[in-house]
């Protein structure tokens, strides 16, 4: 077996804002790799800063108000220190990305072809517009639009919501990038679209052999495409591993408090979700070590102490979370009637 | 709720009878053009005779994708949309015409909780406001207004205290809370809930799906659910229908919906939705559907679904099916039903509730 | 795009014969507004006034009254009560100047105002947009016969650098600029001052769309993401309230401007009709104001569907 290339490499990267109200720590030290032709899915629920991470990694939260730390190597260069300048070479090109709502995401006054034409020559200002207009045509074939001839002269409103979304892939795909960020790319699509959608990313993966970062809050979506997964809560990564280890093995009372409040299209209803109670934490003043203790029925002394993101399983070392229980322990107080999730045992007050 | 007196004496429903039965109700929506004067060209197929019912106590699941009026028909049925034709029974009484006079009984009886919490309660008004406003339309004397809206807090899940606050100082879950108190304030039966959680983080999610399940426990509430994820409604439902362009494509009991799917629509809806456990996800195989939902201005002939359909035949081009009732109250609209027998479809029989503008071929295998 | 023009057409008829009466019937109304009076001057005694009255018609209902002028407006016959001139010929006289003043300023304010707004927009919250921020409020709220004064006095009266009023015709260039460059900066001050103000916010709103970031996501570079993306989207509501305000001035709006400078132009002639209580020029100006407005709002909602491609024309 040949090691696989790694494409990025992101080390306790750390992400603030100053804001009127204080300093948010949006990213409090993500570690993750993503390797070529893999899908990294980063899991979680809005505030957990799985959007900031990878649009931090395209230089788009750059402010006046962000202070970034930590560093995210790409092509032997840290996306992090690097200027302005640098970081436009690389986006668009190596580095693309593909964002929620297609439906905004296209500039309404552009024709479709024209901004496909621009992204390509933004990065090869030697392509004319005739080679360039061809090479658009092509890449709206190969994301399944159908009548691309025609269609580049057509406007974003022109276009139903998959096949914006279709546009935004393939103007992702346009100077063959090595990594692509897709951010909740099914998120606003209706459901036969959003399988259609994440059918067109697998074969481009496979076609391309570029690595994937999916971010999503969908675990089905996760099951259908992820190879690897990291779990966020509230600005860290709280567990990471195998698409089998998190759904068959997971370590952290978090990812079960997920997977149990899941609706599952496959079961009936057995009674009451094993929800998550409370609310997520502000990130103006999280709490003290781990920043799931106060929502978590099997917090004890020692979670006022913040874990490493370690492996605690001698069998699984690429498998690390961030929870100071005992594997064995785990295993039983995961287990909610016949599925896995958060055992709770009033309807807490939130 | 409290141990008040209800402020009005409710009949008994006749035993039997649905607490609300929708009959092939269609709502048009018209498209105007013209030089001089508007004329009307065409129009919107938004609900295009649907029929079916609701027994008290009962979950109905409205699932379908964006666009197939399942939002607009739970609208209509709140009256926030009149009919263009047909008729809508509530408690046996047609509140399809029924003027604003007739219409405050059972507006208070019937209540809609809306997708986004946010734009739907009023940002300059307090909880303790937002839930007065409905209290007294109940006659709820003024010293047990706030008694009773801390009750409704306590009964969704909030802290009394939080009468005093704005909608903006609570998160996204706390808000759609407050939008059940606020549905619950006028002591309703029937509640109609509009994408509830679609706007909601997953954890959320199944916080707002368990209080709903509690409410109608312990008040015998009857819920129709309308959502675009059908993992959420096969968990909230007894029964689910599927709505495709305006049309009811197949309802049925919400187990026999994913069990055996009749219509290859629902079929097709089933497997775009990945099973967030990887072995059965690939386990499965699934038909994705190919192309989008046509334009609802000029609706496919014959059956709605025929033009994305793997099935399709002639007939389907040209003869809008019949609504076929299988055994065990599963109906469907499809002249090539999946996972029957021959026996099961030989004994099925045309529902009433079948399009008008249906034939009456009986579907074949 | 027929079915535009049409239903555009019957509008204008419409607002200009609703303008027309309204304008007919304040006149009517106002205290001493006896147009025989103005006619028969201060000396006319209760024969004459009667005579006058006859001449002209004003013993004859009010409705009459109204379609005998308006008639008279169609076929350009219509002559003022105070000076009894044809009042066709007198706007027209005075339309060079005010269409010199109209066009001048507009580019003035238009490109100043896009100019001020784009620089206050991206350096936001800095000194620049301070500055300009102070100053845009200075020109919102400084009235023409105000700058116009000071204009007149410091740059026409001391410095001697401008002439102290009037007109002169594009036939003399330099003069015609000379004459023209302070009205048009004095009526451009408030403008700039608005428009500045209204595209810095669409500006401020537009750089958070998802398309800006999805142009940055791309690897254009601020300029490019600023000039292609934003300004674009962001002109749009600045053109419809040029195309407006450009129609108020050609139709003689800028009263103050062109009686400060002494333009002899629309405006002018409007406000000195006004003083008279005269009825046949205030009704004609009033009436081709309303075209004007019509008319370019007709063109900016063209230009509009040119601008933004979901916009279709209809009525």
């Amino acid at each position: 077996m040949t090691a696989p290339e790694t494409l990025l490499q992101v080390e306790d990267l750390r992400v603030s804002f100053a804001t009127e109200e204080g300093v948010v720590r949006a990213v409090d030290g993500i570690t993750f790799t993503v390797q070529a032709g893999e899908v990294l899915a980063i899991v979680g629920e809005s505030g957990s800063g799985k959007s900031v991470s990878v649009m931090t990694l395209m230089g788009l939260t750059r402010g006046q108000n962000a202070r970034f730390e930590g560093k995210a190597m790409f092509d032997g260069r840290d996306l992090i220190a690097a200027s302005d300048a640098e970081l436009r070479k690389v986006r668009g090109a190596a580095i693309a990305m593909v964002f929620q709502d297609p439906m905004s995401s296209l500039d309404p006054v552009y024709r479709i072809g024209a901004q496909i034409i621009e992204q390509i020559r933004v990065h090869e200002p030697k392509v004319s517009k005739a080679q360039a207009l061809d090479r658009a045509v092509d890449l709206m074939e190969r994301v399944g639009i159908p009548r691309a001839r025609d269609r580049v002269r057509s406007y974003p409103h022109e276009f139903s919501g998959g096949m914006r979304q279709r546009v935004m892939i393939a103007m992702a795909l346009a100077n063959s990038p090595k990594l692509l960020i897709a951010d909740e790319p099914t998120t606003a699509l209706a459901v036969p679209i959003q399988a259609q959608i994440l059918d067109e990313l697998r074969r481009l993966r496979d076609q391309t052999g570029a690595g994937i970062i999916l971010v999503t809050h969908d675990l089905g979506v996760v099951a259908d495409i992820a190879d690897r997964i990291a779990v966020m809560y509230a600005g860290r990564i709280v567990e990471q591993g195998t698409l089998e280890d998190l759904f068959y093995d997971p370590q952290h009372p978090y990812t079960w408090g997920l997977l149990g409040s899941i609706t599952r299209v496959d079961r009936n209803r057995a009674g009451k979700l094993p929800a998550i109670p409370g609310q997520p934490p502000s990130l103006l003043a999280p709490p003290e070590g781990c920043h799931f203790r106060p929502r978590c029925p099997h917090a004890f002394d020692r979670c006022t102490e913040l874990p490493e993101l370690v492996s605690r399983l001698p069998e699984a070392p690429e498998h690390p979370d961030r929870c100071w229980l005992e594997p064995e322990r785990k295993r039983t107080l995961r287990q909610v009637g016949d599925q896995i999730g958060l055992a709770t045992g009033e309807t807490v007050i939130s | 709720m409290s141990n008040a007196a209800p402020t009005i004496e409710q009949p008994p429903p006749r035993d039997g009878s649905p607490l609300l039965d929708v009959e092939h109700v269609r709502v048009l929506f018209p498209v105007k053009s013209g030089t001089l004067i508007d004329r009307k060209v065409g129009a919107v197929h938004a609900v295009d005779d649907v029929s079916l019912q609701l027994r008290e106590g009962e979950t109905l699941g409205i699932v379908g994708e964006s666009g197939c009026g399942k939002t607009t028909l739970i609208r209509t049925i709140a009256r926030l949309i009149d009919a263009t034709s047909g008729a809508i029974h509530f408690r046996g009484q047609d509140i399809t015409k029924a003027g604003r006079r007739e219409l405050q009984p059972v507006r208070r009886e019937v209540q809609m909780v809306f997708q986004d919490p946010q734009a739907s309660l009023n940002p300059r008004k307090r909880v303790g406001q937002i839930l007065t406003t409905p209290l007294r339309l109940r006659k709820i004397p003024r010293d047990r207004l706030e008694s009773e809206s801390r009750q409704l807090l306590t009964r969704v899940g909030l802290h009394p205290e939080h009468l005093n606050r704005y909608p903006h100082e609570f998160s996204g879950g706390q808000r759609q809370r407050i939008g059940v108190a606020r549905a619950l304030a006028l002591d309703p039966r029937l509640i109609l809930l509009d994408e509830p959680v679609s706007a909601l983080d997953v954890s959320i999610q199944a916080q707002v799906i368990n209080l709903l399940d509690e409410l109608q426990d312990a008040l015998q509430l009857s819920y129709i659910f309308v959502a675009h994820d059908l993992s959420v409604v096969r968990h909230v439902s007894d029964r689910i229908a599927v709505m495709y362009l305006g049309k009811l494509m197949e309802i049925s009991p919400a187990e026999a919906l994913y069990t055996k799917p009749i219509h290859p629509y629902t079929s097709a809806l089933l497997a775009a939705i990945p099973i967030p456990d990887p072995h059965e996800n690939r386990s499965r195989t699934r038909p994705l559907v190919s192309g989008e939902p046509p334009n609802p201005i000029h609706p496919p002939s014959g059956c709605r679904f025929h033009t994305r359909c793997p099935r399709a035949t002639e007939v389907c081009r040209t003869v809008e099916p019949q609504l076929t009732e299988y055994s065990g109250g599963h109906l469907a609209a499809c002249h090539h039903p999946q996972h029957v027998s021959a026996q099961e479809i030989e004994r099925a029989t045309r529902s009433p509730a079948s399009p008008l503008t249906a034939g009456d071929q009986a579907p074949a295998g | 795009m027929a079915r535009f023009v049409i239903r555009r057409l019957l509008a204008a008829v419409g607002v200009l014969i609703a303008i027309s009466v309204v304008t007919f019937l304040i006149f009517q109304a106002i205290p001493n507004g006896d147009p025989a009076q103005r006619i028969g001057g201060r000396t006319a005694n209760a024969a004459e006034l009667a005579l006058i009255r006859h001449e002209w018609g004003f013993d004859k209902p009010i409705y009459v009254q109204y379609i005998k002028t308006m008639g008279k407006i169609l076929s350009g016959t219509v002559v003022s009560y105070s000076q009894n001139l044809n009042v066709l010929d007198q706007i027209r006289q005075g339309l060079p100047a005010t269409l010199s003043l109209a066009i001048g300023a507009g580019i003035i304010w238009l490109g100043l105002g896009i100019l001020f707004g784009v620089i206050t927009a991206v350096r936001a919250g800095r000194f620049a947009d301070r500055a300009l921020t102070v100053l845009a409020f200075i020109g919102v709220s400084s009235p023409p016969f105000f700058l116009g004064a000071l204009a007149i006095y410091y740059v026409g009266y001391k410095a001697n650098i401008i002439p102290l009023g009037g007109y002169s015709s594009l036939s003399h260039p330099w003069s015609w600029f000379k004459h023209l460059i302070a009205p048009w900066l004095v009526l451009s001050v408030l403008f700039i001052g608005i428009y500045s103000r209204v595209l810095r916010s669409t500006i401020l709103d537009i750089q958070h769309e998802d398309y800006v970031r999805t142009a940055r996501a791309k690897g254009l570079s601020e300029r490019q993401v600023m000039v292609r993306h934003i300004l674009r989207n962001s002109l749009i509501p600045i053109i419809s309230l040029w195309g407006l305000d450009f129609a108020q001035v050609i139709g003689g709006g800028a009263i103050l401007t062109e009686s400060v400078f002494n333009l002899h132009g629309v405006g002018q002639f409007a406000a000195q009709s006004i003083q008279r209580l005269d009825v046949p020029p205030v009704l004609v100006i009033t009436m081709l104001t309303a075209f004007f407005v019509v008319l370019l709002g007709a063109l900016v909602d063209v230009i509009y569907a040119f601008l933004d491609p979901r916009i279709r024309l209809s009525g």
